[in-house]
């Protein structure tokens, strides 16, 4: 080879950052998270039902939460839900965390390993769970 | 033709990954042996294709240069478009890596009054530029999906990248950007009536599957969402190979994730191979310093000579018989 040395060292270097999340990831075992559903409000339910499915919720609470902050600042539309028995608010203080109230294994356990980070707590301010 | 080729290849590819995931349930080849080979082609590829470069003698210095050579010590010298050392070369390859300087010189020829006119053309600089960042940002970010705990810095380049806070999940600019420039460059491939002639299914091939894989994936995030956990857990069986669940994810991540790899698979044997070979472009990466120093050819053999004094010693005889002029008598 010609310039071996120099070509020889630029695909050692590409090939590490390509394969960096294999190496750094080496003898490790991926485990799926699952948020915790033990809580006061929930154990205590008539029938253990949220707003919506819970297929559908996975995948778009976060569009359910900006539904209602459209309904309910924009539209004054403020109408309460029955679910599992409970009267609920279109909220996300007053509603969601009225039943899951443990901010951190449940909302944060998902976020936080696949790197999401709402916007919800920039506003939002829960004083027990010291969230800011 | 080579759009319609192009095009149909990718509704090809876009059909069988929806078709296997939906109909075959072939979730497990789709999610995890093709991603497997298209990694393994395209390491192994990349890998025999700049070592086939790199066997490639470059006998004679080519640079192509487009300033002042280093001279006598009065005339100024060019640094970077002319250089002269290393370190100059080092320059100007970064400017060329990081910042396109060449296609910053794009030049638009139009004939104005029945006069060639030459006018500054920076738009495909700009989309090219764009491209190739915004294409790192979205892989960086994609780094999410590889690493328990999520570095810092995928974790900031994602804020940043949302700062605009739009919608929920938060729109991130860099996808858009992306797919919008993919948008531009084919669209100027088919304007330019020079350009669309020299184009080939090569050239329209990498550009839409980039636009499809920037679709799904924007797809994915804002409309036809799928469960981010249990692609997480898929994704980091991948990286650690180990056991991989393939159940309740959505046939779109599927798609994704086959034209992700048919991107990497069709990587090492494409002109996308340019990523590794603007480094190795002899016109690029030589210092221009033929009149300094002395390169010899290294397959130069030994040639054979015959002097004229050595000639004049073989016929003096002859040539003085015949009164011919000598050097030496």
């Amino acid at each position: 080879m010609y310039n071996g040395g120099k070509i020889i060292a630029g695909l050692i270097i590409f090939f590490g950052l390509v394969t960096f999340p294999f190496y750094s990831n080496f003898g490790k075992t991926a485990n799926k998270v699952t948020p915790k559903l033990d809580t006061p409000v929930i154990n205590q339910l008539e029938k253990k039902e949220c707003v919506k499915p819970k297929e559908y919720m996975r995948t778009e609470h976060m569009k359910v939460l900006d539904e209602w902050r459209d309904e309910v600042v924009r539209e004054g539309k403020r109408d309460k839900m029955i679910v599992g028995g409970i009267e609920i608010e279109k909220s996300l203080q007053n509603g969601c965390l009225k039943c899951h109230s443990n901010v951190k294994t449940f909302c944060d356990v998902c976020h936080t390993s696949s790197g999401v980070k709402p916007y919800c707590w920039d506003c939002h301010f829960i004083k027990e769970e010291g969230l800011l | 033709m080579g759009i319609f080729f192009s095009f149909s290849m990718i509704i090809a590819l876009v059909v069988i990954a929806f078709a296997g995931v939906q109909l075959a349930n072939m979730q497990f080849i789709f999610g995890v042996v093709i991603p497997y080979a298209a990694i393994a082609t395209f390491l192994i590829g990349v890998g025999f294709r700049v070592y086939k470069w790199g066997r490639s003698p470059v006998p004679f210095r080519i640079p192509t240069t487009c300033g002042q050579q280093k001279s006598l010590p009065w005339i100024k010298h060019s640094r970077f478009e002319n250089p002269d050392s290393t370190f100059d070369v080092v320059v100007r390859m970064a400017l060329e890596v990081f910042l396109f300087r060449t296609l910053f010189r794009n030049l638009k020829a139009e004939t104005r009054e029945g006069r060639v006119a030459y006018g500054s053309d920076k738009w495909l600089w700009l989309a090219g530029l764009a491209l190739h960042v915004t294409f790192f940002v979205v892989l960086l970010r994609h780094l999410r999906f590889f690493m328990e705990p999520v570095p810092f810095f995928v974790n900031l380049t994602d804020s940043l990248d949302g700062f605009m806070q739009v919608g929920t999940p938060h729109l991130l600019i860099t996808g858009v950007v992306l797919l919008l420039a993919a948008v531009y460059l084919f669209f100027r491939r088919i304007s330019i009536p020079q350009v669309r002639y020299i184009s080939l299914p090569a050239d329209y091939f990498p550009l839409f599957l980039i636009m499809s894989i920037a679709i799904s994936g924007i797809l994915m995030r804002y409309f036809t969402k799928v469960d981010l956990v249990r692609i997480k857990a898929l994704t980091m069986g991948l990286v650690t190979i180990g056991p991989v669940e393939t159940d309740g994810i959505g046939a779109i991540f599927f798609v994704h994730i086959f034209l992700i790899s048919i991107l990497l698979a069709y990587f090492p044997f494409s002109k996308l191979m340019h990523m590794g070979g603007v480094f190795l472009s002899p016109t690029r990466n030589m210092a221009n310093n033929s009149r300094i120093k002395r390169h010899i050819n290294p397959w130069n053999y030994p040639v054979k000579v015959h002097t004229y004094e050595e000639y004049e010693e073989e016929f003096r005889d002859k040539m003085k018989s015949v009164g011919l002029p000598l050097e030496k008598e």
